[in-house]
């Protein structure tokens, strides 16, 4: 047990807690002023279901003794036999603080895909989807890749959480956004966001938080906490500019949402690599994120689904260059207990890169559908009536109004 | 007695109250609207997609003045507001019936 280690990982993972309620101030701001709480209430609800579900089976699935290299055993329900001594994940930490960090990632990536169901899903709907989603396809993907699961032991490296999180919730948006249909007046109406200072300040904890997350991920304040800092500025700093410039390039003018949309896909991108990659790596990283993701994002008004806050171009788009750019730039000279990528010599590492994101995608794909197949049976359909969608989410889902004039 | 109707760009709103308030007015509404006239819109983006947005913010300014001072306030609040470019907004004069001050019941122009 090492104190600053300790030290270092609570404040870690308080950071990464505060990333949820960032994430509903981005999104928050986002959608129109009529569904302002409904959306943040998205976000807030999975601070609540999903701290519930870890205590009592989600962390003996997710990190359990392993049962074929696809989950976690039921030995730990309960969180039985998770002590205040260091555990199999970390040497120098207590068990459960580790637990605690994880629990703030299982938090956020349901979280995430409410972005892609903006302004149209019922609140009932929407919790039985979490709770399902959260149990069905968060817990496996975060075994195998970190959990002792085959994904880990065919050596799939994610930092962070760019197969486990970002992939993952970017594929699980596409479909929602798909099996949800457009929102009402899509194409005619505009909607535009109505508070970007909001979207601006979530967006600035966000990546405040993303420090915890990423560096936190060595879980042990050293070189390896040093090095994934950095990357994760650098990196992010690079991609709102490239998005800026793409952006300038092709519309005319540079955007305060662009700027921090492309933040966001920086720090997408960087999550898998930030702990294996050189700093310079880490830009180039960057660099193509923010461009790949905006031109991602204006591919969706041309492919016709209604992803409504980009969830899919943002996180699926820059997860999966992020899981692929691992496979390409991670170097054994900064990270020892890393591997070399592609451009270091190791070709076969992309590979394993590829396959991994190719399982997320996969399994997420399949699972997602069937889950939202069944919430809509059993809640009598997943979106709002057609009247309640026109009135907001605010007023017809939880009697509030976020705004008084 | 007139009342005076101006809409005009927000950003003008500084100039012609400081010139009404240099007339000796020492009474007016204002408020925040949203139109177009000639101008027309103006378009935003959002990570991509354009928006027109056919109604801009203006502030519309009410006053009521005596039917003689109708003319030059009115030609007040032209100068004030006049940037020279489209949009700088319209005034409208119409004739009032009746005025009553809520407190003492005055009536006419003293009221005003």
């Amino acid at each position: 047990m090492n104190t600053g280690d300790t030290a270092f990982m609570l404040i870690a993972t308080a950071m990464v807690m505060l990333m949820t309620p960032g994430l509903a101030l981005f999104y928050g701001g986002l959608v129109r002023s009529k569904n302002v709480l409904g959306t943040i209430m998205q976000s807030m609800i999975c601070l609540g279901v999903v701290s519930l579900i870890w205590v009592l089976y989600g962390y003996s699935l997710a990190f359990g003794p392993d049962v074929h290299g696809l989950i976690g055993d039921l030995s730990l329900v309960g969180l039985h036999g998770v002590t205040l001594s260091p555990g199999p994940y970390a040497k120098t930490i207590p068990d459960l603080l580790f637990c605690a960090f994880q629990l703030m990632f299982a938090i956020i990536t349901p979280a995430l895909i409410s972005g892609a169901i903006a302004e149209r899903m019922k609140f009932s709907a929407y919790l039985l989807f979490i709770t399902l989603w959260s149990t069905l396809v968060y817990l496996p993907i975060c075994h195998w890749v970190w959990g002792g699961g085959w994904l880990g032991k065919l050596g799939a490296l994610d930092f962070a959480g760019g197969t486990v999180i970002h992939i993952n919730s970017g594929i699980a948006a596409l479909v929602a956004a798909i099996m949800l249909g457009r929102r009402k007046g899509w194409g005619r109406e505009s909607f535009h966001p109505h508070n970007l200072p909001m979207t601006i300040l979530g967006a600035g904890l966000l990546w405040f938080g993303w420090f915890g997350f990423n560096a936190g991920s060595s879980l042990a304040a050293g070189e390896t906490a040093a090095l994934a800092f950095f990357t994760t500025q650098v990196a992010t700093g690079a991609a709102v500019l490239s998005w800026l410039a793409v952006e300038w390039m092709i519309q005319g003018k540079p955007t305060t949402l662009g700027a921090v949309s492309g933040a966001l896909a920086g720090l997408v991108a960087i999550t898998p690599a930030a702990g294996f990659v050189s700093p310079i790596s880490a830009v180039i990283i960057g660099l193509v994120a923010g461009g790949l993701c905006y031109l991602a994002v204006l591919a969706k008004g041309k492919l016709g689904y209604d992803d409504a806050l980009d969830v899919v171009g943002v996180h699926g788009v820059g997860g999966l260059w992020g899981a692929l750019a691992t496979g390409l730039f991670a170097s054994l000279a900064v990270n020892p207990a890393g591997a070399n990528g592609l451009f270091f010599g190791n070709p076969h590492q992309f590979l394993i890169q590829a396959i991994g994101a190719g399982a997320s995608i996969l399994y997420s794909l399949i699972l997602t559908t069937v889950i939202l197949k069944v919430v809509g049976l059993v809640t009598g359909g997943l979106r709002l009536e057609s009247e309640d969608e026109i009135q907001g989410l605010d007023l017809t889902q939880h009697s509030e109004v976020g705004y008084t004039s | 007695m007139k009342k005076i109707e101006a809409i005009i760009k927000p950003s003008a709103l500084e100039a012609v109250k400081d010139a009404l308030n240099a007339r000796g007015v020492n009474g007016m509404t204002i408020s925040e609207v949203k139109g177009h006239g000639r101008q027309k819109g103006h378009t935003e983006i959002y990570r991509g997609a354009e928006y027109v947005v056919d109604f801009i913010p203006k502030i519309k300014i009410e006053l009521v003045v005596a039917s003689a001072d109708a003319e030059p306030v009115a030609d007040c609040i032209r100068k004030a507001a006049n940037s020279g470019k489209i949009g700088d907004g319209k005034i409208f004069v119409l004739p009032v019936e009746e005025v009553l001050r809520i407190r003492t019941g005055e009536r006419g122009e003293t009221a005003i």
